[in-house]
């Protein structure tokens, strides 16, 4: 039971920080229609000026700055990279942000080398903040449960209760109508976009410490941050936030649990043949849980998909 | 050491006046391993050690043919795939090159020992030597052995072996968690170890033994989680880069206060990662030692290797001695044209390694035969630190000539 506990509270920090790339993502996709492949790559770009930061100032100023420099250069990105290539259609855009990606892994590999970078807790959270049967909890998990949570409310106080969340909402059904209102569209589109990118940044600020800061981090969390938006439905925060919650959990309790093919057949009553390794069956036999954990969400992308190809609080079809 | 230093000095003078006198002849050795992409920064490490081993025991000291030929390494770049390996190494035999050198990743290795024997057989007036400086497969030298690969590093299960004594000796150590990569070297680590615990210390509870897929964990957290609730005193894994990196912070994230054995668990940003945390808990199997140095020679060889390459470390001492033997051996036969004599000039061949002690390249398997170590991670009294972190690896159990007596099933064909 207390590992139960445990595995709930890691799950819930792997899927928050999971969140907070995919707000991003999931707000630019239903902006823009098209699909940002350097997403993750804005991630890894905040970890490491956080990392460059922390060396010179130390931690907290990197969690301020580094996300305003991921934002700022985002934003960049949007006015003279993605807007020139937009009118040339989404391929365009698709592969755009797909060479920017591979361009942002290499600039990264010849500044800072490919081996991993020291970048770790700030001291002043380096503790453990409670423990469960041995178990500890450090202090800075609980700090990186509360900035994604305080994200996501500042997101959704932003997007549903201030005029500037009413006007990107409107922009992104909209567009024509709002411009013809007198709104500065193609500024909202750059805002999104760099207020996107900065909260990836954000994201690898925080996980740099835990997950590692490397270049290969991006290439990690990539993939997985596009299925997370499409179980949750593109363009929705709910969503983005349950989905992501469900990955987290998912993740955590595959690994965490040696549940055994060899038991499940054993106990529906098959026998396991005398000799496992050459049998033909050997791979099927010898699956264990943990094995399989990382193929469940793209398994779940493919139920949900089917059943709900809208994503679970997505509003449109697609 | 001022003496030395002057010697030393000495020495370099006069190769290099020597160097000036006679026309030199290169002998070359292909440095086949990752030298871009994820890996490229262990390719990057065991190149600069090729390079500071060869210009500072062989070329500046004028030994190779009495000074009449030099070393020059030339770099391949295998992106660590066994298809791209095969193709470098038909680049390098078409080049003339008849020293062939590799190690990152046993699955590579195992594929060009293939490689090179068939084109020896097939080819004898243009055979090559098979380098092997750090594939730790045991296969390598026991059912896949063959007359022309030699292994400088000691293998997995010489490492292990060394690693259990470590773990038999220490009384507190009751209940041991093994997990590792998901692959051939990751099995074979475990298999070694539920073996020589067996053997050592049957009373030992194997509590935990798995394998997580390699490169594919984001988090280690949940099997850190696993190892606290087994109540684990020690954990073994032969786990390397990211996923080192990434189990080791999880492991002590989560409080786990004993020691961690490990293959691969320093330099290369790991020793930085690991930090404070890491010192009296994170422990390496190895061979050879940086700290403390074994000699006053092996200091100076050292230094001036951290004065050339600040950013890199030595992390792999074996690795020097590679070209240094292969200088020894082209001495005894005279030339560097006659591979098969030199080959034979390898096997069997005792030599004193400038950071593994005395190494003794065994004739039955080509398996070399050194000191191999135990370090632990500490900050303290070390003469070379890590990563630039003020971290390092302290050699704590030292076993020479490690496993010299240890089985093969290697039936070596000699041409």
């Amino acid at each position: 039971m207390a590992l139960f506990l445990v595995n709930i509270l890691d799950g819930l920090v792997t899927g928050l920080l999971l969140f907070m790339l995919c707000s991003g993502l999931t707000l630019i996709f239903s902006m823009m229609g098209v699909l940002n492949f350097a997403h993750a790559s804005f991630y890894m770009l905040g970890a490491y000026f956080a990392y460059q930061i922390s060396t010179i100032t130390g931690f907290w100023m990197g969690l301020l700055v580094a996300p305003i420099i991921v934002g700022v250069f985002g934003a960049a990105i949007e006015r003279y990279g993605l807007r020139r290539v937009h009118k040339y259609g989404h391929v365009p855009e698709l592969i755009f942000t797909f060479g920017l990606a591979l361009l942002i892994e290499e600039v990264i590999q010849f500044f800072w080398g490919k081996s991993q970078m020291a970048y770790s807790e700030p001291e002043a959270l380096n503790f453990a903040a409670f423990a469960i049967a041995g178990n500890s909890f450090p202090a800075y998990k609980v700090f990186m449960i509360f900035v994604a949570m305080g994200l996501f409310l500042t997101l959704l106080y932003i997007l549903t209760k201030t005029r500037i969340g009413m006007t990107i909402q409107a922009a992104l059904s909209y567009p024509e109508t709002v411009q013809n209102l007198g709104h500065n569209v193609p500024l909202v589109f750059m805002g999104v976009f760099g207020v996107g990118t900065a909260m990836a940044g954000l994201a690898g600020v925080i996980a740099g410490p835990v997950l590692g800061t490397f270049p290969g981090m991006a290439v990690q969390l990539g993939s997985i941050v596009f299925v997370t938006i499409v179980i949750g439905g593109l363009g929705s925060l709910w969503g983005a936030l349950v989905a992501s919650l469900i990955i987290g959990w998912l993740q955590t309790f595959a690994a965490a649990y040696n549940v055994a093919m060899e038991d499940i057949l054993t106990a529906v009553g098959f026998t396991k043949p005398e000799n496992i390794w050459d049998h033909p069956l050997q791979d099927l036999w010898t699956l264990t849980l943990p094995q399989i954990g990382p193929i469940l969400p793209y398994l779940l992308m493919v139920f949900v998909l089917v059943l709900r190809p809208q994503g679970l609080m997505g509003k449109r079809e697609t | 050491m001022n003496k030395f230093k002057s010697l030393l000095v000495g020495a370099v003078v006069a190769g290099l006046g020597a160097t000036s006198a006679m026309a030199q002849e290169k002998i070359r050795i292909a440095f086949i391993d990752p030298l871009s992409g994820p890996f490229a920064s262990t390719g990057n490490q065991g190149l600069s050690i090729y390079r500071h081993a060869v210009d500072e025991l062989v070329n500046k000291r004028g030994v190779l043919l009495n000074g009449a030929a030099e070393f020059e390494i030339v770099p391949f770049d295998n992106k660590i795939s066994a298809k791209e390996s095969l193709i470098q190494l038909q680049v390098a035999i078409d080049q003339g090159i008849r020293f062939i050198a590799q190690g990152a990743s046993s699955g590579v290795a195992n594929a060009l020992t293939d490689a090179i024997k068939k084109h020896n057989k097939r080819n004898p007036d243009s055979q090559v030597i098979f380098l092997n400086h750090s594939a730790v497969d045991p296969a390598l030298t026991n059912d896949k052995c063959n007359f022309w690969h030699f292994r400088f590093d000691a293998n997995a299960d010489i490492k292990m072996d060394a690693l259990t004594d470590d773990i038999a000796g220490n009384e507190d150590i009751k209940k041991v968690y093994i997990i590792g990569q998901d692959y051939s070297f990751g099995k074979a680590v475990a298999a070694a170890a539920v073996r020589f615990l067996g053997e050592k210390r049957p009373d030992i509870e194997i509590v935990g033994n798995e394998l997580h897929p390699i490169g594919k964990v984001k988090d280690f957290t949940p099997y850190a989680r696993k190892v606290i609730a087994s109540e684990a005193d020690a954990v073994i894994t032969g786990n390397w880069g990211g996923d080192m990196v990434g189990l080791g912070k999880a492991v002590m994230g989560a409080g786990f206060t004993k020691p961690i054995y490990t293959y691969y668990g320093a330099t290369s940003g790991i020793t930085a990662n690991f930090g404070d945390q890491g010192d009296g808990i994170v422990k390496l199997a190895g061979a050879g030692q940086v700290n403390p140095p074994l000699s006053a020679d092996a200091e100076a060889f050292t230094t001036s290797y951290y004065e050339k390459f600040p950013e890199l470390d030595l992390g792999q001492p074996q690795m020097a001695n590679v070209a240094p033997m292969l200088a020894v051996a082209i001495n005894e036969v005279g030339n560097a044209d006659d591979v098969k004599a030199i080959a034979y000039a390898l096997e069997g061949m005792e030599y004193d390694g400038i950071l593994t002690g005395k190494t003794v390249m065994r004739e039955s398997d080509h398996q070399a035969i050194q000191t191999v170590t135990v370090q632990g991670q500490t900050s303290e009294g070390l003469t070379f630190d890590y990563d630039n972190s003020g971290h390092g690896m302290i050699a704590e159990t030292i076993v020479e000539l490690a496993s010299a007596d240890a089985p093969t099933t290697c039936k070596m064909k000699r041409p």
